[in-house]
């Protein structure tokens, strides 16, 4: 690690400002960065700790949506009352993702602006274009079991990690953000994440020194909320594929369907016009398939991640199925 | 990254004229109810290095040092992190609590008995981090913390052998005394009346994709 100077913030104006500063970065819970400095893969010369900002309430919006603080911890998060009772799939989402010493450290805000997972990424020594522009992706031919095949580019294919984003993209929630030059904006977390194309280490459309202070969640979906996470063994590790969704049958029909998909894609993954296949029909077989087809037609696999494609179809299918069972229709 | 390199003294101390430019400030920590103060402590010393290296409590241990391994378990007001990803000089308000701080050989803490008297482990090097962590797992089981493997969100958690593996899996012990670990928990679970001695015990699921 390399030494750095520390500074404790409580004032947001003052927070954005030092993180504006070349070589500075925000620190919060610090679960990734401590750890990719530790390998040197960040570098900063200042860490900025705004664990001083009150950013840790989650509050009920006039809209009937909720407003989570950036600094509100994954444990919190996932064991507030509300959020166990209304938007079940983003507790579940979170208690399926790393491990209770974790979660009591990591962040809502850190938690959407955690890095990949790619071993490549993680070596120091090998090419990597996130880690080194331009230097190349060893993982396109080489280890990519667990990396990404939507939204991939001949310079990258890292997956995003989070399963509390693919919950978050699901829900609709929207990004808070403090600017630098003192303003604040709302981005949607769909626009929030930038696809590789041949700039992988640009991760989000955050501008230097921009912090975010809440995520926003509208009024709860209605319908059963699953959260279903493939993994090589059954705690405590990141997903191969996983599957948050909502689904609401009246009828013997899906009234209400929303999935998205974590382990699959560079970003949390989503795709609108899958779900309104399935929308309003039994939701049989082949229906299920027009969907996944839908979904997979644009995966780029590569070898060894190529059993995600079937496993994704496989995991549709299974959500599916369950939220009918559930409702007393024979699937 | 290893403690070599935190006492590296020659690349630590640059600007250190100007106090805003500090790569070391003097830190004070609350462990096990007693103040330290570590003078010019390097700011990239972890809990973990501070409390091994610098304070002779080598309770917490160095396993993997990244988070993964849980052997560095301690808690933080109550709570359980990993002491490997936790920077002292962030931590100067806190409330921090070791193995040393549960218990001690003449006066053991009853999750320190149980493990001895299930034999939950092999080596030991896991075990300050399985207690520290098992104690913590009490502690959300009383509040009524769901976890991954529980069914209804909004009941009651059952106590069962699953739950307490789940809860357990930031904590690895590589000569994998996961069944004496799961056994002194429950053991101190029904001492204590959490968990009564007839709960059902099921197994540790492998697929999740029943719950909700």
């Amino acid at each position: 690690m390399k030494p750095f100077v520390y500074q404790r913030v409580t004032d947001l104006a003052d927070a954005v400002q030092q993180a504006s500063q070349d070589e500075a970065k925000l620190i919060a819970g610090g679960t990734n960065l401590l750890d990719l400095m530790k390998l040197e893969i960040e570098k900063p010369a200042k860490l900025v700790d705004i664990n001083g900002l009150a950013l840790d309430q989650i509050e009920a919006t006039s809209d009937g949506g909720m407003r989570i603080g950036a600094l509100v911890t994954n444990s919190d998060l996932a064991n507030h009352p509300r959020i166990r009772q209304d938007y079940a799939v983003l507790s579940r989402a979170i208690l399926a993702g790393a491990s209770g010493q974790l979660r009591n450290k990591a962040t809502t805000g850190g938690n959407l602006l955690q890095r990949t997972r790619c071993h490549y990424f993680y070596q120091p020594d090998s090419a990597c274009n996130k880690r080194k522009p331009g230097s190349g992706c060893p993982a396109i031919g080489g280890e990519n079991r667990g990396l990404a095949i939507l939204g991939v580019s001949d310079h990258c294919i890292a997956q995003h990690p989070s399963d509390m984003a693919v919950a978050m993209r699901l829900l609709d929630a929207r990004v808070e953000t403090r600017l630098p030059d003192g303003g604040s904006r709302q981005i949607p977390l769909v626009d929030f994440y930038c696809l590789p194309g041949d700039t992988p280490h640009i991760e989000t459309v955050l501008q230097p020194g921009e912090l975010i202070t809440h995520v926003v969640l509208p009024a709860p979906p209605t319908g059963r909320h699953d959260y279903v996470k493939v993994r090589d063994r059954a705690s405590y590790a990141f997903a191969l594929v996983s599957i948050a969704s909502v689904i609401e049958v009246q009828n013997g029909q899906l009234a209400a369907i929303r999935m998205a998909f974590g382990g699959i894609g560079v970003q949390p993954w989503r795709n609108e016009a899958a779900e309104a296949i399935l929308l309003g029909s039994t939701g049989d077989s082949a229906t299920i398939d027009q969907a996944a087809d839908l979904l997979l037609c644009a995966a780029q696999p590569q070898t060894q991640n190529l059993f995600k494609v079937s496993l994704t179809r496989r995991l549709i299918h299974q959500a599916v199925q369950q939220a009918l069972t559930r409702a007393g229709v024979a699937a | 990254m290893n403690q070599a390199s935190v006492n590296q003294d020659s690349h630590a101390v640059a600007g250190q004229s100007d106090p805003g430019q500090a790569t070391r400030r003097t830190v004070s920590l609350t462990i096990n109810g007693r103040q330290y103060d570590l003078p010019e402590l390097d700011n990239r010393t972890t809990i973990l290095d501070a409390c091994r290296e610098h304070l002779g409590l080598t309770g917490p241990k160095k396993g993997c040092d990244h988070g993964q391994c849980g052997a560095c378990t301690v808690l933080i007001n109550g709570r359980r992190v990993n002491s490997c990803l936790s920077l002292a000089v962030m931590h100067e308000q806190d409330q921090i609590e070791t193995i040393e701080g549960i218990g001690t050989p003449d006066e053991l803490a009853p999750l320190q008995a149980a493990f001895l008297e299930e034999d939950a482990y092999q080596c030991g090097y896991c075990t300050a981090g399985q207690i520290c962590s098992a104690k913590a797992l009490l502690s959300e089981l009383q509040q009524n913390w769901p976890s991954h493997v529980t069914g209804d969100l909004t009941a009651p958690i059952p106590m069962t052998d699953a739950e307490i593996s789940e809860r357990m899996s930031g904590n690895i012990c590589r000569c994998s005394a996961y069944p004496n670990i799961v056994r002194a928990i429950r053991r101190v679970m029904v001492a204590q009346g959490i968990a009564s001695a007839d709960e059902p015990v099921t197994p540790m699921a492998g697929s999740m994709g029943e719950t909700a």
